[in-house]
C-alpha cells in the first residue's frame, strides 16, 4: 500500500564547470552540482543540515562574469554560468584561508578530508611567523573592540586560550575554533531552537559564547551536544573524549561504529554507538538519516551512562 | 497548543490554551460545536464517509463558548480561534501525548479528538491526521506485536478474528484461547482478589510506576512467585522469587522497534552484555526449554521473519529491506510495498473503501478525585527533559540540566500559603503522604501543582497519585491527582550547583 505524495517538479540547468556540461535541478548550488559530478571542493563551515553561512572561505570558486571569487556553498546555479574550480587563483586563495587559520588556531584535530587539503595546498602554519601565547582564561571574553594591541610582528597572533570545562558533558576548547559558525546554527533555527549560543566581541576577539559569557549551567543550554555534533574541528568536544585524549587512551583505530534506536522516547532518532574496549565513548547520529539528520536530545546523546555500568 | 502548564513547547505556540486538568471533552466538544454552528464542517466528507454524525452534534450542542470557558477555565475567544483556524486549515494534525490518555476517561478523550479531525476532514491525508506521539522508543511495537490482551501480532484480534487465531495455531502446534486476558490494571485487581498469583515482568518497574504505589508494592509483596526480567535489579525486581538478568535490548542485543510514526527500525548490538546478562530471545526460550518445549535457539531475524508470516502488516518487511531504507512504516504487505506514510486514505476513496468511520459522542466527566476543602490543590505529573520515567535507565549520567525533585506551585499558590524556594513541606492526597522541596513555577496556574516521578528513591509521587483507571483501556489516572500542601519548617537547598568555569591545569 502507498499513498502519492505531491512531488514538487524541478527544472533542469545546465552550467559549465571545469570546461564540460553539466546540468543540475534548478535551485542547486554550485558546491552541491560540483559533487554531484565527482569534482571535490573543500569546505569548513558547509554542512549538508545547516544553511549555508559564508563564514569560512574555502569553498571559493571562481565564475565567469564575477570580479571576485564566490562561494560556492551558498551561490545557486544560473543557466549558461561557467565555473572553474581549480585555477590558480582558487588554489591560492584556499591555501591563503587555510594558512590564515593555522596560523592562529590549533587545527590539529580535523576530519581526514580536511587534513587532506591542507596537505595538497601545502599549508604552512607559521608563514606569518610563530604563534603567539595563549590568552589566560576569560581574557579574551573582557578584550573590547578596538582594544586590539598591535603586533610588534614577532609573533602571529593566535586565539588560544584554555579550556573551558563547566559541566560534565562537553568542552570547549576555542582554541581550536574557527568561527564557522556551525555551532550557532545548531543551537538555533536550523536544529534545536534554543539560542544559547552566539557571536560576541568584534575582529580578532571575535567568539562563540553563550549570554554574557556565563558558564553553560548558568546559560540557556540543555545539552543536547548538536553543537558539538557539527563541530568541524573539535572546538566542542564530548567530556568522554577530552579525558580520554588527555590521559592518551582515545583510539579511534579500536572503536567500532553501531547504528541503533534511542532508548528514550517514540520519536525514533537513529544513534551511532561509538565502542572502544566494550564501553560506548560517543553517541553520534546518522547525518543522512530523515527522523534527526544527526540531531538528538540530552538523553539519546548522553543518557548512555546505565550501560557503562 | 493545549496543555495546563505553559510548557517550553506552549511558550513557542502561537496560541496557548492553558485549560484545566481533564477537561480536554469539555474542550474539544466545545471546538465541535463552534466549528458546526459557523459553517466550517466538512460536510462532503462527513455525508461520503463518515456515520453517527446527527447523534454527534446533538451531543456537542450544549457546549457553547461561554460552557466551554466555564468548563475549561478558557477564555471563549481562545476556544473560538481555535476552532476556526483548525477547521480552516489546510492541513493540520492532533497529536497528543499522555496528558490526554493517562485520565479516567483517557479512551473518551482520544474519541473526542478523532471525532474533530471526521468534522473537519483532517484525516486519511498527507500532512493531516491524529498523532499519538510515543513516550518510550518501543511503546508502539510492544502492542503491535501483540501485547495487548485482545489482540495477536499485527493488530489481530484473539476473540473475532477466527481466521487469524487458527493461522498462529498451525504455525505454532499449538491452541489459543479465543479470550482476551487481563491488562495491567485488571492484573492488579486480580492479584487483590487472589486469582493472580504467579507474574513474570520482563523490563517494567511497577514497584515504581504503578500510580497509589503502596498499594501496588502489597499487592507485588502478596504474590506467590515473582519473577522480573530486567537490565537492573530494580526495586520490583528487589520484590522477586527470581531474577533473570537481561540484556539492553538497544545496544547488547539484535531486533527491532518501532516509533510514533509506526516505522519499524533495526536496533544493533554494539557492546557484549554484562556478567550472566543474556538475550531476552535466549532467557524466554530456555525457560520454554525447561517447560518441555524446545524452540531450538533462534536469532532475532528468525523470530522477525515468523512474525512476518503472521502479521500481514508487517509481511514486506524484510531485514534487508529495513536497512536498505532506513526503518519502514507499517502496513507493508509485500517486499514491493514502500510502506505506508499515513493511514485511513481510504476514507478518501470514491465511494469509500471499507466500513464508514464512525463519530463516537462523549460526555464530559470531571476527573475522579475531586478537589475539596481538605485537597484544594490539582496535582498533575509528567517529565523533565533529561529525565526518563522511573529514573532507571537516566539517573546513570550526570545531567548538568539536573535537580532534585520538588513539588512546583503557582507563585500566586507559593504567597497564599507562605511558602519559600526549598522549603520542605508535606504533600498529601486522599492515598498518602509525602515530603519534598516546593518550588516557584511560573508555568503553572493558581490551584495547579506539578510533580515527575524520576526519583522515587527521594520523593516517591506516585504515593499520591490515583489508581482509578479508564475501563476502555486500563490506563490509570496519573495526570489528576488532589492534594493539600503543609509546612513543616525545615529547609533544604536547591539549585543547579553553582558552576565555576575551571582552566585545565
Amino acid at each position: 500500500m502507498s499513498d502519492s505524495v505531491a512531488v514538487s517538479i524541478q527544472r533542469s540547468v545546465s552550467v559549465t564547470i571545469d570546461g564540460i556540461e553539466v546540468a543540475a535541478p534548478e535551485g542547486s548550488s554550485i558546491l552541491q552540482t560540483c559533487r554531484s559530478q565527482g569534482i571535490d571542493i573543500p569546505t569548513l563551515c558547509y554542512m549538508e543540515t545547516l544553511t549555508p553561512v559564508n563564514t569560512c572561505r574555502l569553498c571559493m570558486v571562481e565564475v565567469q562574469g564575477s570580479r571576485t571569487l564566490v562561494p560556492s556553498c551558498s551561490r545557486k546555479i544560473e543557466p549558461g554560468m561557467v565555473v572553474i574550480t581549480n585555477s590558480d587563483r582558487v588554489s591560492e586563495s584556499r591555501k591563503m584561508v587555510l594558512e590564515l587559520l593555522a596560523s592562529s588556531v590549533d587545527m590539529s584535530i580535523v576530519s581526514d578530508e580536511l587534513a587532506g587539503w591542507m596537505e595538497l595546498y601545502q599549508v604552512d602554519k607559521e608563514r606569518f611567523g610563530p604563534m603567539a601565547a595563549p590568552s589566560s582564561l576569560g581574557e579574551r571574553e573582557t578584550m573590547r573592540a578596538g582594544h586590539h594591541h598591535k603586533s610588534d610582528g614577532s609573533k602571529a597572533a593566535t586565539v588560544f586560550e584554555p579550556v573551558k570545562i563547566d559541566n560534565d558533558q562537553y568542552v570547549r576548547d576555542y582554541s581550536r575554533c574557527v568561527l564557522c559558525y556551525r555551532c550557532v546554527e545548531a543551537c538555533g533555527t536550523d536544529a534545536q531552537n534554543t539560542f544559547a549560543i552566539a557571536l560576541g566581541g568584534r575582529g580578532f576577539e571575535a567568539h562563540i559564547t553563550t549570554e554574557f559569557d556565563v558558564p553553560l549551567p548558568e546559560s540557556a543550554c540543555v545539552y543536547c551536544g548538536n553543537c558539538v555534533a557539527v563541530c568541524p574541528t573539535s572546538a566542542l568536544m564530548f567530556k568522554i573524549e577530552h579525558d580520554m585524549r588527555q590521559d592518551q587512551s582515545w583510539d579511534e583505530s579500536r572503536q567500532t561504529i553501531t547504528r541503533t534506536v534511542c532508548p528514550y522516547c517514540g520519536v525514533g532518532c537513529n544513534l551511532e554507538i561509538h565502542t572502544q574496549d566494550n564501553k560506548i565513548v560517543k553517541v553520534t547520529s546518522p547525518l543522512d538519516h530523515d527522523v534527526t539528520e544527526g540531531m538528538l536530545c540530552v538523553k539519546g546523546r548522553f543518557g548512555f551512562e546505565f550501560i557503562n555500568g | 497548543m493545549v496543555d495546563p502548564r505553559k510548557t517550553t513547547s506552549a511558550q513557542w505556540a502561537n496560541v496557548w490554551l492553558g485549560l484545566d486538568v481533564g477537561t480536554d471533552i469539555a474542550l474539544a466538544n466545545t471546538i465541535a460545536r463552534e466549528i458546526i454552528h459557523s459553517g466550517l464542517a466538512n460536510t462532503d466528507f462527513i455525508t461520503r464517509a463518515t456515520s453517527s454524525f446527527e447523534e454527534y452534534a446533538k451531543s456537542v450542542e450544549p457546549f457553547t463558548l461561554e460552557e466551554g470557558e466555564r468548563l475549561t477555565s478558557v477564555p471563549a475567544g481562545l476556544i473560538r480561534e481555535l476552532a476556526h483556524s483548525y477547521a480552516k486549515a489546510d492541513r493540520a494534525q492532533l497529536c497528543w501525548t499522555l496528558g490526554i490518555t493517562e485520565h479516567h476517561n483517557g479512551t473518551d478523550n482520544v474519541f473526542a479528538l478523532i471525532n474533530l479531525a471526521l468534522l473537519t476532514g483532517h484525516v486519511g491525508k498527507y500532512g493531516s491526521g491524529i498523532v499519538p506521539l510515543r513516550g518510550q522508543n518501543n511503546v508502539q511495537g510492544g502492542g503491535d506485536m501483540g501485547a495487548l490482551p485482545n489482540k495477536l501480532p499485527g493488530f489481530q484480534d484473539i476473540e473475532t478474528d477466527q481466521r487469524a487465531r487458527l493461522r498462529f495455531e498451525t504455525r505454532w502446534g499449538a491452541s489459543i484461547p479465543a479470550k482476551r486476558g487481563w491488562h495491567l490494571s485488571q492484573m492488579f485487581e486480580a492479584m487483590e482478589r487472589g486469582e493472580l498469583r504467579t507474574l513474570y515482568v520482563i523490563g517494567e518497574n511497577p514497584a515504581q510506576s504503578e500510580a497509589n504505589v503502596g498499594h501496588a508494592i502489597k499487592l507485588l509483596e502478596g504474590l506467590e512467585h515473582l519473577v522480573v526480567q530486567d537490565i537492573f535489579l530494580t526495586k520490583t525486581a528487589e520484590l522477586a522469587t527470581v531474577v533473570l538478568p537481561a540484556s539492553a535490548n538497544w545496544v547488547e542485543a539484535e531486533g527491532t522497534v518501532t516509533s510514533s510514526e509506526r516505522r519499524v527500525q533495526r536496533v544493533r548490538r554494539a557492546l557484549n552484555p554484562p556478567g550472566n546478562a543474556r538475550d531476552d530471545i535466549e532467557i524466554v526460550c530456555e525457560i520454554a526449554r525447561r517447560l518441555g518445549h524446545d524452540w531450538g535457539n533462534p536469532t532475532a531475524e528468525q523470530v522477525w521473519d515468523e512474525l512476518r508470516s503472521l502479521s500481514p502488516i508487517h509481511a514486506g518487511m524484510s531485514y534487508k529491506r529495513l536497512e536498505e531504507l532506513g526503518g519502514i512504516q507499517w502496513p507493508c504487505t509485500d517486499e514491493n510495498d514502500p510502506g505506508s506514510l499515513f493511514l485511513h486514505g481510504r476514507l478518501w476513496a470514491d465511494p469509500v473503501v471499507g466500513p464508514l468511520a464512525p463519530f463516537t459522542p462523549v460526555d464530559f466527566l470531571p476527573a475522579l478525585d475531586t478537589l475539596s476543602e481538605e485537597f484544594p490543590i490539582r496535582l498533575t505529573t509528567g517529565r523533565r527533559l533529561d529525565s526518563f520515567n522511573t529514573g532507571v535507565q537516566s539517573g546513570g549520567f550526570a545531567s548538568p540540566l539536573r535537580r532534585p525533585e520538588t513539588l512546583n506551585l503557582s507563585p500566586q499558590d507559593m504567597a497564599k500559603y507562605g511558602l519559600s524556594d526549598g522549603e520542605i513541606i508535606s504533600i498529601s492526597s486522599r492515598r498518602g503522604s509525602i515530603e519534598a522541596p516546593v518550588l516557584t513555577d511560573v508555568t503553572l496556574h493558581p490551584g495547579l501543582a506539578f510533580m515527575t516521578f524520576h526519583f522515587p528513591d527521594e520523593v516517591n509521587t506516585n504515593i499520591l497519585t490515583i489508581d482509578a483507571w479508564d475501563p476502555k483501556s486500563g490506563t490509570a489516572e496519573f495526570k489528576a491527582t488532589a492534594v493539600r500542601v503543609e509546612k513543616l519548617g525545615s529547609q533544604t537547598e536547591l539549585g543547579r550547583s553553582s558552576s565555576k568555569v575551571e582552566a585545565l591545569s
